[in-house]
């Protein structure tokens, strides 16, 4: 399955080095109408500097030339770990598939439930004759109608709540946050109602819920909208919590989250919204409680999830580069955590690298060494190490917010000095 | 208790409200949304805008009465509000009421309940006014003081009672306690503990009804959404933005506001700018209603045109319903803020005893009949003691049985297999 990476301002990663693909790709530019990078098709990677901020890049030149992990990685990007029924083998080898955007991706997958289910049904704000602020509900609302795509005011604790109840008395709600941030208005409906009302209630009423939206750190948003809320929600109990990162991923995770009956929040980022890569035409969903292995390795277990998989995998070409042999797992999962993939990962290299773009306090990574530890502890030779986002409200500047999130020379060092 | 009036004040267009009121803006000339069929008179409101509690200010020269009910009077001026059988129901619901929370402070007393216990004495006829009029298919929401609304809603006393008793035959099993009744059989979506976040919930419950009639064409499909709240919560956003999206969509909801004067010691008129709840409806285009919420029938009158109105499609209603509970905010309050004239005041608009008056005077029942009501809801409570003080408390086993739906959600564990097929699991001392 061929992934070209069209990252918005990002820096690309292509994970396959087929000339066609790369030449053939399109430009799109994101609903933002910044520029996106395509990916060369020589060998080599220039800087490019912006008119405003300079690009990252990192150490050494991009190679192009996929090795043989990297090609194997190629066909278990898709494939979870741990087989179920329900997780689909996603080589595409044999059928040809469709490219599209990760919004797009995501925007199929709830057009999919959306028709196969009468109940499910969106409400946010600006999701229904706008077509959403990053094009996800786009065409929806002319094909569903007003009351199913639901433009709501600016009430999100109350339209959230709204949700709730509705998911109470029999209907399957995506509640959509503009931007995760907002989010923090709606805490209290989050919190006490859709974490806990099916306990409450002595499991009476359920509240198949998906509250999902764009999060995480982007170009430049300022502090506000650049914020992970991942970690304050993972204590939630009641909750399910899956961050995707793949057009792929993204849309599979999308339709199981609207069929299961727990509430799920699902975790976008704003800079990968127009990733491209080929997916299959069939029906498939992505387990909600499995991990994703992205390239498989021996030396060091880095785990991670949302944009900094890419910041990895970039990284990973450089120690790849330098002779080290990383195993990258793609948590997906970020409440609760599938111990399985992540603990066979950790008994094979005994080394685990944690990169993540939650804050360094409370985050993710420290609930997953907390996890680890408990777990896996006899089987590490080193402590684990944990790359977060600096505790910091994201700066404005476009040097301070990249100083603030964990950049791919900051993971190549991290593992040197964890395989010394 | 006057049969052949229904006393309440209606509020329905903005740019009526009376400019002498010392809350009332000048408002644009908008015109407000029309087809409300309460086309009652709004005339001046006596107020009295000093902040000490002036017992009659709410005993005004207003008498407005909705066009509708005047047809029905005029029918039979002689006719009367209620049949027999509806007296000696609305009778026997509000007696269950009283009874049932004079035996939870008992109860409470006695160390078999603990925690946070609100009781409604003093306000059945809200209760009993409004939900004896729903389907069974019609939705409750209430907050913490909510015994008396699940069992006006059909809750059995004896789920209710154990549920207080914190045992597993309660209707939440034992995990909701005082606060968060609920029951899916009859409709009842909580007891919320926090003020105001179940207002959403109803407004939700509401979307739901008009979603199922228009998308999913279940053209039969009216059921109503009753929202119940004190005057603490109407300073809330969440009510505020509520009222808005319920009228902007006309859902089938009835904000009911059960408004006592006091929330916990903050007297209503310290706490808000303009005491008069009912006249922030149409603010938000929908009519809002003050009624006399010590009378059964009065409320019952009211209510029945703020549901038929919802069940017709023609969108929400406020009602605010003046009322008083007769004991502290809960059982953890001494209630040394109220002044005793005040509760002396209302003690004596005892709803009960209004009720019973009626139903004598008018001659719809004996006092043998209401005795004998007396006697079977007294044993009906007892029971429910009994019932709950027998049933079983939960053991260790139901302690993580209701966190998910489904409970793949407690994840997959390190030897592969999910969480919840390890036999510790049930045991509830799986490690999650």
């Amino acid at each position: 399955m061929a992934a070209t990476f069209h990252g918005v301002g990002a820096t690309v990663a292509a994970l396959s080095s087929s000339s066609s693909s790369s030449s053939s790709s399109s430009s799109p530019s994101n609903s933002f109408g910044s520029k996106i990078l395509l990916s060369s098709p020589s060998r080599s990677f220039s800087v490019r500097k912006r008119a405003s901020f300079t690009m990252v890049r990192s150490e050494g030149s991009m190679n192009f030339d996929l090795n043989f992990k990297g090609r194997r990685a190629q066909q278990l990007i898709a494939n979870a770990v741990a087989t179920k029924a329900d997780s689909s083998p996603a080589s595409s080898s044999s059928k040809p598939g469709h490219e599209l955007l990760l919004f797009e991706a995501l925007r199929e997958g709830l057009e999919e439930e959306m028709e196969r289910d009468p109940r499910v049904c969106v409400m946010g704000e600006d999701v229904g004759h706008y077509g959403g602020s990053y094009k996800v509900t786009k065409g929806l609302a002319t094909k569903f109608g007003d009351l199913r795509v639901l433009d709501t005011p600016i009430a999100e604790n109350s339209f959230t709540g709204m949700g709730i109840g509705a998911a109470m008395t029999g209907l399957r709600p995506v509640v959509e946050g503009m931007n995760m941030g907002f989010l923090l208005l709606a805490f209290n409906q989050i919190s006490n109602n859709c974490g806990m009302l099916h306990y409450t209630s002595g499991g009476q009423f359920t509240i198949p819920i998906v509250i999902r939206g764009p999060g995480g750190v982007g170009r430049q948003l300022g502090a506000e909208h650049s914020q992970r809320l991942e970690s304050y929600f993972q204590s939630i109990p009641g909750i399910q919590m899956v961050a995707c990162s793949t057009p792929y991923n993204a849309k599979g995770l999308m339709k199981a989250a609207i069929r299961s009956e727990n509430p799920v929040i699902l975790f976008e980022h704003v800079l990968l919204y127009n990733l491209k890569e080929r997916i299959p035409d069939e029906d498939y969903i992505c387990n909600l409680e499995e991990a994703e292995m992205v390239r498989p390795g021996e030396h060091v277990t880095i785990l991670t999830y949302s944009r900094m998989r890419y910041h990895v995998m970039q990284a990973a070409k450089t120690l790849v580069n330098k002779g080290y042999d990383p195993e990258v797992i793609d948590i997906r999962s970020l409440k609760p955590f599938d111990l399985y993939t992540i603990g066979n990962s950790v008994k094979k290299t005994h080394r685990v690298l944690i990169v993540e773009e939650c804050m360094r306090t409370g985050g993710i990574g420290a609930s997953l060494i907390a996890a680890i530890t408990e777990n896996f502890n006899d089987y590490l030779d080193a402590p684990i190490m944990c790359l977060s986002s600096q505790d910091v409200p994201t700066p404005y500047a476009g040097t301070l917010e990249e100083w603030t999130v964990v950049q791919p020379a900051q993971i190549v060092a991290a593992v040197e000095q964890l395989c010394q | 208790m006057n049969g052949a009036s229904c006393a309440a004040k209606i509020s329905t267009q903005p740019f009526s409200l009376n400019p002498t009121s010392p809350a009332s803006h000048d408002r644009p000339l908008v015109s407000p949304k029309p087809a409300s069929l309460f086309l009652g008179s709004t005339r001046k409101l006596r107020l009295s805008s000093s902040s000490k509690l002036n017992l009659h200010r709410r005993s005004g020269t207003v008498v407005a009465v909705s066009d509708v009910v005047k047809q029905k009077k005029s029918k039979s001026t002689h006719s009367l509000l209620i049949t027999k059988e509806e007296g000696l129901e609305l009778y026997e619901d509000m007696i269950l009421g009283r009874a049932f929370e004079d035996m939870c402070a008992q109860m409470y007393y006695r160390g078999k309940m603990f925690g946070f216990v609100h009781l409604y004495n003093g306000q059945e006829a809200v209760s009993t006014g409004f939900i004896k009029l729903l389907k069974q298919q019609d939705s409750v929401v209430s907050t913490y003081r909510d015994h008396v609304h699940a069992l006006s809603k059909g809750v059995p006393a004896r789920a209710v009672m154990s549920e207080l008793f914190g045992k597993t035959t309660g209707c939440c099993r034992g995990q909701g306690g005082s606060m968060h009744m609920f029951s899916r059989e009859h409709n009842l979506l909580g007891g919320f503990a926090f003020i105001g976040e179940g207002i959403p919930v109803a407004t939700g419950a509401a979307f739901t009804s008009k979603y199922k009639r228009e998308v999913l064409k279940e053209a039969d499909c009216d059921h109503v959404t009753l929202a119940f709240f004190g005057d603490g919560t109407c300073n809330n956003g969440q009510f505020f933005e509520c009222l808005n999206m319920a009228a902007l969509w006309k859902l089938p909801i009835v904000f009911v506001v059960e408004n006592n004067l006091w929330a916990i010691g903050m007297s209503h008129l310290r706490a808000t700018s303009d005491p008069q709840i009912y006249k922030k409806g149409p603010a938000f285009g929908m009519p809002g209603i003050h009624v006399d919420g010590m009378d059964v029938l009065k409320v019952r009158e009211v209510a029945k045109e703020a549901i038929g109105r919802a069940r017709r499609g023609e969108g929400p209603t406020l009602v605010e319903c003046e009322t008083y509970r007769f004991r502290g905010h809960s059982l953890a309050d001494p209630d040394e803020l109220r002044d005793p004239a005040e509760k002396a005041h209302y003690a004596a608009r005892d709803p009960i005893t209004a009720l019973k008056k009626y139903l004598i005077e008018n001659s719809l029942a004996s006092e043998a009949d209401l005795k004998a009501i007396d006697k079977k809801i007294d044993e009906v409570v007892e029971d429910a003691v009994e019932f709950a003080d027998e049933s079983p408390v939960p053991s260790q086993s139901q302690l993580l049985e209701n966190v998910f739906a489904d409970p793949k959600g407690f994840g997959i564990g390190p030897d592969g297999r999910y969480r919840c097929e390890d036999p510790k699991f049930t045991e509830g001392t799986a490690h999650v």
